[in-house]
């Protein structure tokens, strides 16, 4: 952060300054074609040339919801007539809604029951592995453990085990015990991915607790247990939120063994969005409402974590 | 006779007597951990060594048969196996150098008196925080031949970025450096704002040159936490799957982790791909140690 003091490194400043914007415009571009391609009109996501200015449309959000299939002749007036404004939508795009043979209601799509495997998995899996993660890395922080550095090693490494390696087995022991496509299952491994990374995230944030506050409060007559509980606790909130906000994206960005583990009641949102792009020509503009959905709270929690992402990525070895 | 003992200890562990001992506590929080990892991870990879040693198939009924090492040798003299591991080192190679390239450029960039740089650098994280097999599956549309928005605004006619063999692993590696490049990034500008500022006072009172005070001042002091998000980057790249599995199905882009997926939940080679899956396994270990070795020299200074 050189003074800028000639006018040769007043130019080389701004050329900086010009040089950093187009690189963000450029990292954010495909972000934005997705957000973009949410809201345009069917033919315009394919469109030759690329359209980038158009009036945005919410009909890719609702076709998401919902089962359609192809019309295979126009529509009568008075029943378009009669539809509520979304099914209106969904026929001006030549397709309508498949409805339950007796009761006629509406079905819905595959999306949000996905959707919502996801939030299951990664809020609970979260919970665990922090929790879990919290405990340990106290344990480690404050006292004398044997063969500390070997152990901490161990704990890493399992969390840079290749997916697939580790889906094999899983795979036949899940089989074996009736695990596969169930929440349980993808819990328990995105506990187990995660439980590492919190492990020393936590200890990091933990360490930097001073350890007189707990001492104070041994004398006062605190036990250990209500010392940790009462003091550390509350001083380590805010890395627990960090680390939970980091262990909730990891699951829920997750795709390898949601893949493998899961096909249809478990399977969360990652495997899901890919299927959709069948043979042929694959409806773009619905696609990317389910990604814009999808991606919303990961891109909501990144700024909320912004001060903590260089700790978390460096497994808490690096600090501001 | 508890209360007799208790009197003839020091407050802290008079504390700790009256709830549970440090050591009790200090067991109960660390091996439920430990035995949850043993139990599903290491666990899993006993499991999976043991078929190894046989030509288990899991779609099938018929028992496992014992036959030695003949899965290792046999993927060992596979040329198909090691045109795998070609392409893997191909894609860590052309990734981690783009990442480098970019990210440490673009840390060059953002260190100097920028207005917005905290939003700037928080909007450049954006794509490392997101689903690398659901944005990933996005980049089809835009590197589309015909209506891709690359293509387009590059001036490149259609030019079959996913579909021409050659240029597939180029185009998975671009996106694998659009997704990653921040994160080199982010360590990089760590390693800059450490660097102390009156080191560059005095290389400017020596007239030394911008090259020189780079090579010599910047590079050095920067390589150590460079080095995490290298050696870190190597490993990710070495176990792509997501990206490479979305974005294409040509075999020119088959790293080793796809073609360990297609012989396991394909053809139904469980005990090949369990031996497949450990010769992966003790070069993933190799580059883990490493790069912990790394962790601990960066924690000390």
């Amino acid at each position: 952060m050189a003074a800028v003091r000639t006018s040769t490194e007043r130019a080389l400043n701004r050329l900086a300054i010009v040089c950093v914007l187009i690189v963000t415009l450029i990292f954010l571009a495909p972000i934005y074609w997705i957000a973009s391609t949410a809201f345009k009109p069917r033919e315009l996501a394919t469109s030759v040339p690329p359209t980038v200015l158009f009036e945005p449309e919410i009909t890719p959000f609702v076709k998401l919801f919902v089962r359609r299939s192809q019309l295979r002749e126009p529509v009568a007036p008075e029943v378009y007539d009669e539809a509520p404004w979304w099914e209106k939508l969904v026929y001006d795009d030549g397709e309508r809604l498949v409805r339950s043979g007796r009761t006629g209601e509406v079905q819905l799509s595959g999306y949000p029951d996905r959707f919502l495997n996801s939030l299951i998995v990664a809020t609970i899996s979260t919970i665990l592995a922090v929790g879990m993660g919290t405990f340990t890395a106290y344990g480690f922080s404050r006292f004398k453990v044997k063969g500390e550095s070997d152990l901490l090693f161990f704990i890493l490494s399992t969390r840079m085990l290749p997916p697939i390696v580790v889906a094999i087995p899983m795979f036949l022991m899940y089989r074996a015990v009736g695990l596969n496509d169930t929440h349980a299952g993808l819990i328990i491994l995105y506990t187990a991915f995660n439980l590492s990374f919190s492990v020393w995230l936590m200890k990091g944030f933990i360490d930097e607790i001073p350890r007189e506050y707990e001492e104070a409060a041994l004398v006062d007559g605190y036990t250990r247990m209500q010392a940790f509980f009462k003091i550390v606790l509350p001083e380590a909130a805010t890395g627990i939120a960090a680390t939970a906000v980091f262990c909730f994206i990891t699951a829920w960005n997750e795709y390898a063994f949601a893949l493998i583990l899961t096909n249809r009641e478990a399977q969360t949102a990652p495997p899901f969005i890919p299927s959709q792009v069948g043979s042929g020509l694959p409806d773009w503009t619905v696609i990317a409402a389910g990604t814009f959905l999808f991606l919303l709270p990961v891109a909501i929690f990144t700024f909320l974590l912004r001060n903590h992402l260089l700790r978390g990525m460096s497994f808490g070895a690096i600090r501001k | 006779m508890t209360t007799a003992v208790m009197a003839t200890l020091d407050p802290k562990s008079r504390a700790a007597a009256r709830g549970m001992s440090d050591l009790a506590i200090r067991n109960l929080f660390i091996i439920p951990t430990i035995a949850f990892l043993i139990i599903f991870n290491v666990f899993p990879l006993i499991y999976s060594l043991g078929y190894s040693f046989t030509d288990f198939r899991a779609s099938m009924n018929a028992p496992a048969r014992f036959v030695g090492l003949a899965n290792y040798r046999e993927l060992l003299n596979d040329p198909f196996i090691w045109s795998n591991f070609v392409i893997t080192a191909k894609y860590v190679i052309i990734s981690v150098v783009g990442q480098v390239l970019v990210g440490f450029g673009v840390a060059m960039l953002l260190n100097r008196t920028i207005p917005f740089k905290g939003l700037i650098t928080t909007l450049l994280l954006l794509p490392m925080m997101l689903s690398m097999a659901v944005v990933g599956l996005f980049w089809k549309l835009l590197y589309s031949p015909n209506f891709g928005i690359i293509n387009h605004a590059l001036g490149l006619g259609t030019f079959e970025w996913l579909s021409d063999p050659d240029m597939a692993l180029y185009a998975v590696a671009i996106v694998d450096i659009w997704m990653w490049s921040p994160f080199v990034m982010l360590l990089s500008l760590a390693g800059l704002s450490a660097v102390p500022k009156h080191l560059y006072e005095a290389a400017a009172i020596d007239r030394a040159g911008p090259l020189y005070t780079f090579f010599r001042i910047t590079l050095p002091l920067v390589a150590p936490i460079l080095m995490i998000a290298i050696i870190f980057r190597t490993m990710e790249a070495f176990k792509t799957f997501d990206l490479a599995f979305v974005l294409s199905s040509q075999p020119t882009t088959e790293v080793i982790s796809i073609r360990l997926y297609k012989m396991a939940f394909q053809q139904w080679q469980t005990g090949m791909s369990c031996a497949l899956a450990y010769i992966m396994l003790i070069m993933v270990l190799a580059i883990t140690n490493i790069y912990v070795k790394y962790l601990n020299k960066v924690k000390e200074r």
